[in-house]
């Protein structure tokens, strides 16, 4: 199967790079999946899980929160303020960050929280 | 011991200890700057894609965003200068502050009212010193900015800039920071951020011209998106550079202050052996005087 080339980039570092066979992201419309060949897209990312299935069948599981992904001559590029691999989200921190945002009303805290646990969950 | 002699031991003293000090901060920068410098380097493929995708969406929409468009008239400016929290960077701060200085009068004698926004404990100190109207201050992430910390200024100048100029939003922003060249030199920048502005060039951009996207959900949505993230990076990668320049700048004053102290210490050691050896002359001399005054003495008395 064709392969496109993945770059998962946070603000402050390049969190993956890699080939892949389908990259599925969340936009505003919807979940989106690109596959090698589709037509360049330029689209804003909602908060929520990215998967990158890579062509031997493992998956990498991401947290996204915002940011924007673009596709272009089998480059696909996901920017975002923070990212982190589902591998690197500790479970019990991002439960407490939940608890903590909820009894704060803090609700932007709550998203990221919200979205590392079911980042975290995809991965089990 | 004489007292010119302890005067000089123990200014010598004194000396070493400041000299232990300086040697310390001028190697904690050191390893600092390497840091700095690698964060500066991270940043950059986000930039760059940032950067990229701007250029992409501003090439396929005629799209006015109230972000890219200048007001005929500005009469309102904000400038934000970013310096250190802690001193003993030689002329660092001093310098980015000249700078900000210089950029307020240029944009005064246009008929601008200039406000400040200031990051870092030492321009805020300048400015109260000096009674001096501050817009906004921000200070404790000087030498380890994060991203969130420039996403925090990045907002409220976002908020400054598109509030209407008569309800006490400002027409246009300005940046002064310090620019990382090399290890040696870092030199003050000052840049507009805020309105950004659209330029027509034939040059093909970077990495090839751009394919025809299909934005999601549409190309004014995905600006509206892209234009605070792109201010963001921009700060973002002032605050880091300027991180590495304060590092540098600290590391070479601490230097030649370190040389300096040694220098001291030289001299102050010869006038010491000069005070200890013309006070052992003296006392030869006294005792030599006294011996012959005794023995004149007990001829005389012969």
């Amino acid at each position: 199967m064709a392969e496109l080339h993945v770059e998962l980039v946070a603000a402050d570092r390049k969190v993956w790079s890699g080939e892949a066979t389908i990259v599925i992201a969340r936009t505003a419309d919807g979940d989106i999946g690109i596959q090698a060949g589709h037509q360049p897209v330029l689209g804003v990312l909602e908060s929520g899980p990215v998967t990158i299935r890579q062509a031997d069948g493992s998956v990498v599981i991401a947290a996204v929160h915002g940011g924007f992904i673009s596709f272009a001559d089998n480059n696909l590029s996901l920017l975002a303020e923070i990212t982190e691999l589902a591998d690197e989200i500790d479970v019990a921190r991002a439960e407490r960050a939940l608890e903590r945002a909820g009894a704060a009303q803090d609700s932007s805290a709550e998203r990221r929280a919200e979205t590392r646990l079911l980042a975290a969950q995809r991965r089990d | 011991m004489g007292a010119q002699l302890r005067v000089y031991r123990r200014r010598i003293r004194s000396v070493s200890a400041t000299k232990k000090i300086t040697r310390a901060q001028e190697l904690i920068a050191a390893s600092r700057i390497v840091k700095a410098q690698q964060r500066v380097a991270a940043s950059k493929p986000y930039a760059d894609e940032l950067t990229r995708a701007v250029s992409a969406v501003a090439t396929f929409s005629s799209t006015q965003h109230p972000l890219t468009t200048s007001v005929e008239r500005p009469t309102r400016a904000a400038v934000l200068l970013v310096t250190s929290d802690r001193g003993f960077a030689g002329g660092y701060n001093s310098n980015a502050i000249k700078a900000a200085e210089q950029l307020t009068k240029l944009l005064e004698d246009e008929g601008k009212t200039v406000r400040r926004y200031v990051i870092g404990s030492k321009g805020i100190g300048f400015f109260q010193f000096r009674d001096v109207d501050l817009a906004g201050q921000w200070k404790g992430f000087s030498d380890r900015p994060e991203y969130s910390d420039a996403k925090k200024v990045a907002g409220e100048l976002i908020d400054a800039f598109v509030t209407p100029t008569d309800e006490g939003g400002v027409d246009e922003i300005h940046l002064v920071s310090t620019e990382f060249v090399s290890m040696l030199t870092q030199s003050p920048v000052a840049v507009r951020v805020l309105p950004l502005a659209v330029e027509e060039t034939d040059e093909p951009p970077a990495g090839g011209p751009f394919p025809l996207y299909d934005f999601e959900p549409s190309a004014e949505g995905v600006l509206d998106a892209l234009l605070p993230r792109y201010v963001e990076s921009r700060i973002f990668n002032a605050l880091l550079q300027s991180a590495a320049s304060e590092h540098a700048a600290r590391r070479r004053a601490m230097k030649s202050a370190t040389e300096n102290a040694e220098d001291l210490i030289r001299t102050l050691s010869r006038l010491a052996n000069n005070a200890r050896q013309s006070e052992i002359t003296q006392e030869i001399s006294e005792i030599v005087g006294g011996a012959n005054a005794l023995a004149d003495a007990t001829a005389g008395s012969d």
